[in-house]
């Protein structure tokens, strides 16, 4: 059994149990697993639209938008590309384009 | 200090000495007096915890597993049909290594409906990776509570502590309350490696395919074995801050016993005072308790039993269908180990009281009769 | 070891008494365990409690089937329950009575004491007149009864063990202290 993790940017390498913590928790920080990469479609918020409501980050599930100077922003680090927050935008602020075109 | 305080407060007060810093608990007779105190002497600012109101036990074990996860010391108490309803939960905590410790006041299942003593509740929920302790008096309760959290919290597995409905539960004796200076220095706050924090987040109990599931269980495992010598340990330590010994099994003059009893919480008491007249009778007896029964102290076992001519077990609980718990598990220790036959009695289902007169009846049967038995109903009306 | 039972009916504080005595003889330097009958108890129906008393830590953990001694809170109990059951002969029966002790006709083998706790507890103020709380009288009865504790230990144990009226709660252990009757 040989499975690879990154545990604070360094590579650990699991042969059997005593590598293994003792429950199932992830052995480094989950900030280190960027799933942003994910990602096919990227949602992108038109400011100018945007009323603040904050329903975007309300409803994200990773959570990947943050609050900013008081604007909601997406960070595409983390971003799956769900969509839910296009989907939930009371004022359709949160357009969508394909990743990687 | 010395005080007198029914057994259910004795309870309280361990978790209240532990300084434990989340309750949460469901009430349930005869385990409701350890959680009124415990919410008492929280709402006088005499332990700074957080006491958690529920709307069931199963809420209540998911509310300890929550806070215990984020590395605070998780208290609940519990009887009979509450602990059934935690069951899910109890393997939850088991499996995520959280070193809760509950109190589990041992009443029998219903139906019929009964609030009195017997080991089922407990024992049913055997397989789910709680170390197990039977207490037999209101001082062993609270000393336990102590010792329950220094053990778990070093090998990552949670505790149960039960005792029987009624004959501990509301029966007022002298208890010695330890220092709570002493208890500082023998526990101190917990400080686990892996725990749920805003700032390094983590993901717990995710998905786990047979890559690693069997290994945590292997782990769950070594953590068991570990145990067995932790909790000796932790013993030893506590009785030099309180002069009270606790270990996994006490036995009491079994050194040249040609027969030993094995017996656990209450009952193990009373027996201690039979084998004292059984002796003045010329009867070579011994008593041997079986204070913890996960993890099981097989090699400890045979220790005191290897010379033995003969075994009786007195079981206060019976799976059905085969017989009572503690008889198959002393069995399931001796093969291949030693060729000692074993008598196996149920006695004081639901309450029902197990007299000095019903301890020696047992004794004087298993000394006439050296053919091994699975299954002697003592007393039962037929 | 010496083992008491105690009779009286659910709400008139037989399980407490049997506390009460147990933390007198606590407060006196000795062992002790008290428990009450295990069921459910209901007002008015007829209850019991328990207390063991010994110089060593109590071992037996089983109910107690031949006191030396039963305390009897409410005489008409008598009528109702066989006060006497497995009383070890040579044993004492403390009533709560306005009667002499000769009142009561329990055969040569034990010996019958009686208190007029509820009297007692009146005049305390103790409780309700429909419903005194006879606790303290009785166990101040029981410390000249047997001298296992001090009426001072009795003291001691109402200051741990009672939270309010602990003057008048003396009183009345002390007022039945000194006038228990035996027969």
């Amino acid at each position: 059994m040989v499975i690879k993790f990154q545990k604070n940017d360094k590579p650990v390498i699991i042969t059997g149990a005593k590598d293994m913590p003792p429950m199932g928790a992830a052995l480094g920080s989950m900030l280190q697993n960027k799933t942003g990469s994910w990602r096919n479609v990227r949602p992108i918020i038109d400011y100018d639209k945007c009323i603040k409501c904050f329903i975007c980050w309300k409803v994200c599930p990773e959570p990947a938008i943050k609050i900013v100077d008081e604007l909601p922003v997406i960070d595409y680090d983390y971003c799956k590309g769900c969509l839910m927050c296009a989907e939930e935008c009371p004022k359709d602020a949160i357009d969508f384009e394909k990743e990687g075109k | 200090m010395k005080k007198t305080m029914m057994g259910n407060y004795a309870a309280s007060w361990g978790a209240q000495l532990a300084r434990v810093q989340v309750i949460a608990a469901y009430p349930i007779t005869p385990q409701t007096l350890i959680v009124e105190k415990l919410s008492d002497i929280v709402a006088d600012g005499d332990l700074d915890a957080k006491f958690i109101k529920v709307e069931s036990e199963h809420s209540a074990m998911a509310a300890c597993i929550g806070a215990s996860a984020t590395g605070a010391r998780a208290y609940t108490a519990t009887s009979a049909q509450g602990l059934a309803l935690m069951h899910e939960m109890l393997h939850w905590a088991g499996l995520a290594r959280l070193p809760i410790v509950m109190t589990n006041v041992n009443r029998a299942m219903a139906p019929g409906w009964s609030i009195w003593a017997d080991q089922n509740d407990s024992l049913s929920q055997r397989d789910t990776g709680w170390m197990q302790i039977y207490a037999s008096s209101a001082q062993e309760i609270l000393d336990s509570t102590l010792i329950a959290y220094k053990v778990s919290e070093k090998v990552l597995l949670p505790t149960l502590i039960s005792f029987d409905a009624f004959f501990l539960s509301h029966t007022m004796e002298v208890v010695d309350m330890p220092d709570i200076e002493l208890v500082d220095k023998y526990l101190p706050p917990y400080k686990p490696d892996y725990k749920m924090d805003v700032n390094d987040p983590r993901s717990f109990g995710a998905l786990t395919d047979e890559q690693y599931y069997y290994e945590f269980r292997y782990k769950m495992q070594e953590a068991m074995d570990e145990a067995v010598d932790i909790i000796k340990e932790a013993g030893k330590e506590y009785e030099k801050i309180t002069g009270r010994l606790y270990d996994l099994i006490h036995p009491y003059r079994c050194e040249d016993a040609d027969m030993i009893l094995v017996t656990s919480g209450t009952i193990a008491d009373t027996t201690n005072v039979a084998v004292d007249e059984l002796r003045a009778e010329g009867k070579k007896v011994g008593n041997l308790r079986i204070r913890v029964i996960r993890p099981y102290p097989k090699k400890e076992i045979l220790e005191v039993v290897k010379g033995v001519k003969k075994l009786a077990v007195i079981d206060r609980n019976i799976s059905p269908g085969y017989s009572g718990i503690f008889s198959q598990e002393l069995k399931s220790a001796l093969y291949n180990e030693v060729d000692i036959p074993v008598r196996s009695y149920i006695a004081g289902l639901g309450g029902r009281d197990v007299k000095i007169e019903d301890i020696k009846d047992m004794a004087n049967d298993a000394l006439k009769n050296d053919a091994p038995n699975d299954l002697i109903w003592k007393g039962v009306k037929l | 070891m010496i083992e008491i039972r105690m009779h009286g009916r659910g709400g008139q504080g037989a399980v407490k008494a049997s506390f009460v005595l147990a933390e007198a003889a606590f407060q006196g330097g000795k062992y002790v365990q008290a428990f009450p009958r295990f069921g459910v108890e209901r007002r008015g129906a007829p209850v019991e409690a328990f207390t063991r008393i010994d110089d060593k830590p109590v071992q037996i953990r089983s109910q107690i089937y031949y006191p030396d001694g039963v305390i009897v809170l409410d005489p008409t109990l008598i009528e109702v329950v066989d006060v006497t059951k497995g009383l070890k002969k040579g044993g004492w029966i403390l009533i709560n009575s306005n009667k002499k002790p000769d009142f009561f006709d329990f055969g040569d083998d034990y010996k019958v004491y009686t208190v007029d706790a509820t009297e007692i507890a009146v005049q305390n103020r103790l409780g309700s007149r429909t419903a005194p709380i006879v606790n303290t009288a009785i166990v101040g009865a029981f410390a000249k009864l047997t001298g296992i504790v001090t009426i001072d230990a009795v003291f001691k144990g109402i200051d741990s063990s009672i939270p309010r009226f602990q003057e008048e709660n003396k009183n009345a252990a002390k007022q039945a202290y000194d006038s228990i009757a035996s027969g």
